[in-house]
């Protein structure tokens, strides 16, 4: 039991500290998601419009697109960081704190997420496209009406996975200053061996995916109009 | 005075070519189809009936001549002429294909809102669909709710939304039960005679041409084998891939013997007479019925059936003049005689 009280006690003691934390890493979490999707989105549609069974089939784009999505998934995330520096430095004018960590989070997630919904519209029943097709829907009308839409469970359990992973790349940044609870575990855990500041700080950030991921889950269930 | 053709299909051709390979899905296929008409396209599995269906509303560009539809030959129209035309053209499908994430009713609007049509519009335009399928009370129900003839119902409506003149079916009740086809096709033939729409009917079932189709084409391995009146196709089929549509099921009688078999076929009159019983008083004969079946066509019985003849010869050819002199149709079938 002692170990449940001296916890609490160090948690009452932190307690401004944690709560900045946390909020640092859901702003870095949020903030960078929503940009990622925003960019993700027309990629993952380009993706599966400009296939070779796409509705829209131009190779050399696809194929280029295909394999700028892979190098951006393949750089592993510290490297990234650390690499694009200037380009933090030039957006946000420094490359330390939770904004600054935004950037590399941002370039990071961007392919990943593209991925994800490449592969949620590509799930899209075609016969449903092709009805549209029949009635004589553009290629524009098609996307905003019948892929997004009806992709839409598969996007939604995708942008939660998105979240949760953005949220674990942004513990990694409190390595080079980056803010929020990643930079407090590498703060106390690393630097001062403090290790049970470190453990609430893993602790706090396992509670926040679960939310998040039930969250997600909970939305993607309601929204689906598949299920009765 | 000559009347040009509602839709005209001429020398169709429809390659797919992929990387080492090139398919003639479709070659040389020539029809004329009438306004009003039901039209069936029938054949067995991989003959290329569904790549016609899409040839007619250009889904698939066709590799060579032209579809006319009206006064337009859609051949040489751009993209967003060619999606015009298809705002006109209604389309149902074997898996329904209906959005899934959005209810009954806006799946009803869904072609509505292509062509541009107001949201009240819409609305007003998908309840009296909606009547008249017969689904008005499942306006707020979604796809996954429903059964799969009310499914297509509601591509049904859909289908119609746009007041189109002409309703393209792909093996539309392939997926439904007998119960529920019957019902989707008297509900398409209703459309039919109270809305004028010409409507084109690909199956590969017998069943669906007979019930409602005026004008029948037999679609073998690509090409045209057939076509015509519906009641002229199956009560005297002449090709190979005809017959074995029609005759569907008559092939278990092959092991039989008998001297000589010959296929009789009623039309609507004959059918009404008891034409075995009159052989067989006239003649003192004894003749072996081996198969018959009788379907109804446009609401004439038609019938045919196959007969075991006695063993003495004089004896045949009377009964095959006699069956002649009254008006039936007598094959003699060759490959029925074991010896």
């Amino acid at each position: 039991m002692w170990v449940i009280e001296s916890l609490t006690n160090l948690i009452q003691e932190n307690m401004s500290m944690l709560i900045e934390g946390i909020g640092d890493t859901l702003y870095m979490t949020f903030v960078s998601s929503f940009f990622a999707y925003v960019l993700a989105l027309p990629l993952g549609v380009a993706l599966v419009v400009t296939r070779e069974d796409g509705l829209y089939p131009i190779g050399f784009v696809y194929r280029f697109l295909d394999i700028v999505v892979n190098i951006g998934r393949s750089v592993p995330f510290l490297i990234l960081l650390v690499a694009i520096q200037p380009l933090t430095t030039f957006l946000v004018g420094k490359s330390y704190g939770s904004t600054a960590t935004i950037v590399p989070l941002v370039v990071a997630a961007t392919p990943f997420i593209a991925r994800l919904i490449e592969s949620s519209l590509q799930e899209v029943d075609h016969g449903v496209v092709e009805a549209a097709q029949s009635m004589g829907a553009s290629l524009w009308t098609i996307i905003i009406k019948v892929l997004i839409p009806e992709a839409k469970t598969s996007l939604i359990v995708g942008a939660t996975i998105a979240v949760g992973t953005i949220l674990g790349y942004s513990a990694m940044a409190g390595f080079v200053g980056g803010g929020g609870l990643g930079d407090i575990a590498v703060r106390y855990g690393y630097y001062r061996y403090d290790g049970e500041i470190m453990l609430i700080t893993v602790i706090l950030m396992v509670l926040l995916v679960q939310v998040i991921q039930a969250v997600g889950m909970k939305i993607a269930r309601k929204t689906d109009k598949r299920v009765i | 005075m000559e009347t040009t053709p509602f839709i005209q299909i001429k020398n169709l051709r429809k390659e797919f070519v992929s990387q080492n390979s090139r398919v003639t899905a479709l070659s040389d296929i020539n029809l004329n189809i009438d306004k009003g008409t039901i039209f069936g396209i029938i054949g067995m599995s991989g003959a290329g009936k569904s790549t016609l269906v899409r040839c007619i509303n250009f889904l698939e560009r066709p590799t060579k001549g032209t579809i006319i539809i009206g006064d337009k030959d859609l051949s040489v129209l751009n993209d967003k002429e060619l999606r015009k035309v298809r705002q006109n053209i209604g389309m149902i499908f074997q898996q329904f294909n209906l959005l899934m994430q959005r209810n009954v009713e806006d799946n009803v609007c869904f072609p509505l809102e292509i062509a541009g049509v107001s949201k009240k519009e819409r609305k007003k335009r998908a309840a009296e669909l909606l009547e008249i399928v017969g689904l008005s009370d499942k306006r707020k129900a979604y796809p996954s709710q429903l059964s799969g003839g009310q499914k297509q119902r509601v591509a049904i409506a859909r289908a119609l939304a746009t007041n189109p003149q002409l309703l393209l079916c792909d093996e539309a009740t392939s997926a439904l039960d007998p119960t529920t086809t019957r019902s989707i096709l008297s509900l398409l033939k209703d459309i039919n005679q109270k809305l004028g729409i010409t409507i084109i009917i690909i199956t590969h079932e017998m069943a669906v041409v007979e019930e409602i189709c005026n004008e029948v084409a037999i679609i073998d391995n690509g090409s045209l084998a057939e076509t015509g009146l519906v009641e002229d196709v199956f009560s005297n089929p002449k090709t190979e891939a005809a017959k074995k549509l029609v005759y569907n099921g008559s092939k278990a009688v092959k092991e039989m013997k008998g001297k000589r078999v010959i296929r009789i076929v009623f039309d609507g009159k004959s059918s009404y007479e008891p034409v075995i019983a009159n052989v067989v008083l006239e003649f003192k004969a004894q003749v072996n019925i081996l198969f018959a079946d009788t379907r109804d066509i446009g609401g004439k019985a038609f019938g045919h059936m196959i007969l075991q003849l006695p063993e003495d010869e004089g004896l045949s050819d009377k009964i095959i003049n006699y069956l002649r002199s009254i008006n039936i149709n007598v094959e003699e079938l060759k490959d029925y005689v074991g010896y």
